[in-house]
């Protein structure tokens, strides 16, 4: 799935073709010429060497903890065949990618895709750049380049036995043509790629100097604090600057847009002193009266609306309901979700007439840039954004980058001046883009001999893409509301044949801001689907495991990872020590999912979720171990929204604000995750998401086991476990 | 002004008496390994060592901390060689997006301090910080790791 606004790319064509790509026409901070003469020439795009022999690899997605940077930098390593050792990385700018007709293609990182729809680019680039060594070093030694060979950075001449390395090449490498569709390795092949490596960006992070955004330090830069309105959507009316104007090192007091306000001071802490100072009279924007209570109202209608976007069609599943010989119905419901990064939403902005430099925590530079450019009023060739490691993302910096145009707007205010905004948790808590919210009706029906022929899943609820990205719309219907449960395609294939089924879609929009939340709308889908098989099981009386195998047959990738996780966690053996088990299966991001939980419930109602194993088949595996760290953290994101996260509405507001009403999972409730990684070799899927579709509902499963009771709501924390 | 002493050195900052520690470290100090995720001395991203202890650095008083031996991450590492916690997190590999780790390797190293074989149920009970890439898994290694080295 590609989340970059089309109207993005075309405004970078026109606005580069107007700014007639000029050199020069950037400021010096990440200016491209400065960035040329500050490394030697590169070999292509992808792959800079130093005469030291130390490699650069130009990374075009972005790290924010799930280990891309290092994977994409293994691939590029691998065709090239360089010294590991010896690799480093940077970050091309977005505004270089534009001057260089976007030579390193696609940003995005976002929807599982950092590795696995950039693999093939990288992986060419770090071939081709070999072959240009190789024909480099051949040149000099007037030989053919087919009797030359690399390894670990180093050319050999097979027949006289000749060497010589990388950087003693890469110079007149350079200047040859960069060969176009070169031939790649079989991963059976792979020495680097593959391989349990570690990070490349592991050691600043465990002494302080890693340099986070919100850590950006400029010459004469100043901190803003914000307020946004309360009431999602609404307006500021007035507000008192004189005030705040005399507080302590106080320098500007400036209206953000027309829906914020914010004090720039010479430190944050001073800036947020006046901020909360700071009367402040806002217009709700007609949402006032919203609540948790009116937008549940609003979905629920929608359960049993008759019109709805269909998403998946089989047979006629009213019709087969209306004659089932039995029939199971059950309504779920998942809330609002607040991504809660650990580093709060900020940007550092330098704003003249003349350009304008950014210093952002994206996960996609060039829409960052697309939105620094309209902020700054300037053509996107005089803007730049400078791509800062990032305290987590989750999807929340992605296709939203509100953070940028208000750092961007505030700059505008002092020409010339730097200015760091900062979020508050508060603010970042109440101006989310939320998991969004939906309801779930699902009606199964059976036939006399106890064979489940239909199914309709209607669901309820808000499109993401209606509020961010409308041009995705297809005649009105969001595509990605069905994540995981579609007909075909490589995003997300319902694993079931069911002979009559229906999966409709009611979209029904609030004025709360949703966004793309790690595993998006898979993440309720597997919930309903995979519990509700559960509930239809138990109304056949068979066994969870046996009943969904029966209806796999003709989805064998989705059955081999419910069968490796079923024999690990010993299926069909009791488990010990008061523990009870539960199973769910989902397909998302091109890779195929399942977990098994084991948890226990004491007679007082508490959970305790032991163990999980899950089983991911991404096609192909760049770095095991870290793909272990992902697993490992999806449940953690997923768990803890299963145990407690909900954001509930008031007054048009969001109510939670901080982590004492937000919970997170700690240490002490990390069940042990036992990882599967059994790649199949025919294709490429992400690993960033996949499993936490998964979390919740194997371990809602394994709590019906354990207490006879269908959680259908959510968070966990709502209900009572305790035995009846 | 207000005297600290961070990692060895001492520091006077002009700050009024109240601002929480955290941003006197970060913004007048100028050391910005310690880290901002809450303000409310929930997430224990901020977790600094005063005079021996893990203290939650946004919570409290620049003023409470002035004269006390403050040690940040940046000052962990002693005559250029880890602390074992630190050695521990880069041989495991555990930080992912690494935002939450300074105030997590601070909380491990004041919990190692406290109790050098830590049990498991004594992670649990002590180990309170959160990590939103959720690399609890690792960091409960990493701590028996550590603690296996000390």
């Amino acid at each position: 799935m590609n989340y970059m606004p089309k109207i993005d790319r075309r405004s970078f064509l026109v606005s580069s073709a107007a700014a007639g790509l000029a050199v020069g026409m950037r400021l010096p901070f990440g200016d491209e010429a400065a960035a040329q003469t500050a490394l030697p020439p590169e070999v292509n795009a992808w792959v800079v060497v130093k005469p030291d022999d130390t490699v650069i690899i130009r990374i075009a997605r972005v790290d924010m903890g799930q280990g891309t940077l290092t994977g994409l930098a293994q691939l590029v390593a691998e065709e090239l065949e360089c010294d590991w050792s010896k690799v480093t990385w940077e970050y091309p700018s977005p505004g270089r990618n534009v001057a260089r007709n976007r030579i390193w293609q696609n940003y995005q990182t976002a929807g599982s895709q950092g590795i696995r729809q950039s693999q093939q680019y990288v992986r060419e680039g770090g071939a081709a750049a070999r072959m240009m060594l190789i024909q480099a070093a051949a040149n000099d030694w007037k030989v053919p380049a087919g009797e030359c060979v690399a390894a670990n950075s180093v050319i050999t001449h097979k027949p006289s036995g000749r060497t010589t390395t990388f950087g003693k090449v890469a110079d007149a490498a350079g200047k040859l043509d960069v060969p176009k569709n070169p031939p790649l390795k079989d991963a059976k092949d792979w020495k680097i790629a593959g391989k349990p490596l570690k990070r490349l960006d592991t050691p600043d992070k465990i002494n302080g100097k890693q340099v986070y955004a919100i850590d950006t330090k400029l010459p004469g830069m100043l901190n803003a604090a914000i307020k946004l309105s309360p009431v999602i959507g609404g307006k500021v009316k007035s507000f008192d600057a004189a005030k705040v104007e005399s507080m302590k090192g106080v320098k500007k007091v400036v209206q953000v847009g027309d829906y914020g306000a914010a004090v720039v001071a010479d430190t944050w802490w001073h800036a947020k002193t006046a901020l909360e100072a700071l009367p402040i009279v806002w217009d709700d924007g007609g949402n006032g009266n919203v609540s948790s209570e009116t937008i549940a109202a609003r979905l629920k209608e929608g359960l049993d609306a008759d019109e709805a976007y269909v998403g998946n069609k089989q047979g006629d599943a009213k019709g087969a309901l209306a004659s089932a010989a039995k029939k199971v119905e059950a309504v779920y419901a998942y809330p609002y979700q607040n991504h809660a990064p650990m580093e709060p939403m900020n940007t550092t902005a330098l704003w003249t007439a003349d350009g304008c430099q950014v210093w952002a925590p994206t996960q996609n530079a060039e829409a960052a840039l697309a939105v620094a450019a309209a902020a700054a009023e300037l053509p996107v060739g005089k803007c730049d954004v400078n791509r800062m490691h990032l305290g987590g993302g989750f999807g929340r910096r992605a296709s939203s980058h509100d953070f940028v145009e208000q750092a961007v707007l505030i700059a505008k205010q002092l020409p010339g001046t730097p200015v760091k905004l900062i979020w508050s948790r508060e603010e970042d808590m109440t101006h989310g883009r939320y998991h969004p919210i939906t309801q779930c009706k699902l009606t199964g029906g059976f036939d006399a001999q106890g064979n489940l022929t239909a199914l309709h899943m209607r669901l309820s609820g808000q499109s993401i893409v209606a509020s961010l990205l409308p041009q995705l719309l297809k005649d009105g219907m969001d595509p990605f509301v069905f994540q995981g449960l579609n007909p075909s395609g490589a995003e997300g294939v319902f694993g079931y044949e069911i002979p009559n089924l229906l999966i409709d879609h009611a979209m029904r929009n609030t004025h709360i801001t949703p966004g793309f939340w790690r595993g998006v709308n898979n993440n309720q889908n597997a919930i309903y689907l995979e519990c509700f098989m559960d509930e239809l099981a138990q109304a056949a009386g068979q066994d969870p495991l046996e009943f969904r195998r029966k209806l796999m047959a003709n989805h064998p990738k989705h059955l081999g990872v419910l069968n490796a996780v079923a024999e690990k966690v010993g299926w069909g053996k009791p488990a010990e020590g008061g523990r009870f088990r539960g199973l769910a299966q989902h397909m998302g991001y091109g890779s195929y999912v399942a977990a098994a939980a084991e948890v226990s419930v004491d007679p007082k109602g508490q959970l305790k979720i032991h163990r999980i194993v899950a089983a991911t088949n991404c096609g192909n595996a760049v770095n095991p171990q870290q793909i272990e760290a992902q697993i490992q953290g999806s449940f953690v994101y997923g768990l803890s929204a299963l145990l407690y996260q909900e954001c509930t509405v008031k007054n048009g507001k969001i109510e939670q604000e901080n982590f004492d009403s937000y919970n997170v999972m700690r240490i002490d409730e990390m069940p042990l995750v036992e990882t599967i990684i059994m790649p199949s070799g025919d294709f490429w899927g992400g690993v960033g998401e996949p499993t936490i579709f998964v979390a919740a509902p194997a371990v809602l499963n394994a709590i019906y086991a354990a207490t006879g009771k269908r959680i259908r709501s959510f968070p966990l924390s709502k209900h009572d476990l305790k035995s009846a | 002004m207000i005297r600290l002493m961070v990692n060895g050195q001492s520091y006077d900052v002009d700050v009024e008496p109240d601002t929480p520690l955290l941003w006197a470290i970060r913004e007048n100090v100028g050391l910005t390994g310690t880290k901002y995720g809450c303000g409310i001395a929930q997430c224990g991203a901020c977790t600094v060592d005063i005079d021996g202890t893990a203290v939650r650095s946004c919570s409290l008083p620049a003023s409470e901390a002035a004269g006390k031996k403050i040690t940040t991450i940046e000052g962990l590492a002693q005559n250029g060689k880890l602390h074992p916690v630190q050695q521990a997190w880069l041989d495991l590999d555990i930080p992912q997006c690494g935002y939450c780790q300074s105030g997590m390797i601070m909380a491990v190293a004041g919990l190692l301090k406290d109790n050098p074989k830590p049990t498991d149920a004594d992670i649990d009970a002590a180990l309170t910080n959160i990590c939103r890439c959720g690399t609890y898994q690792r960091v409960r290694a990493g701590i028996h790791a550590a603690a296996a080295k000390a």
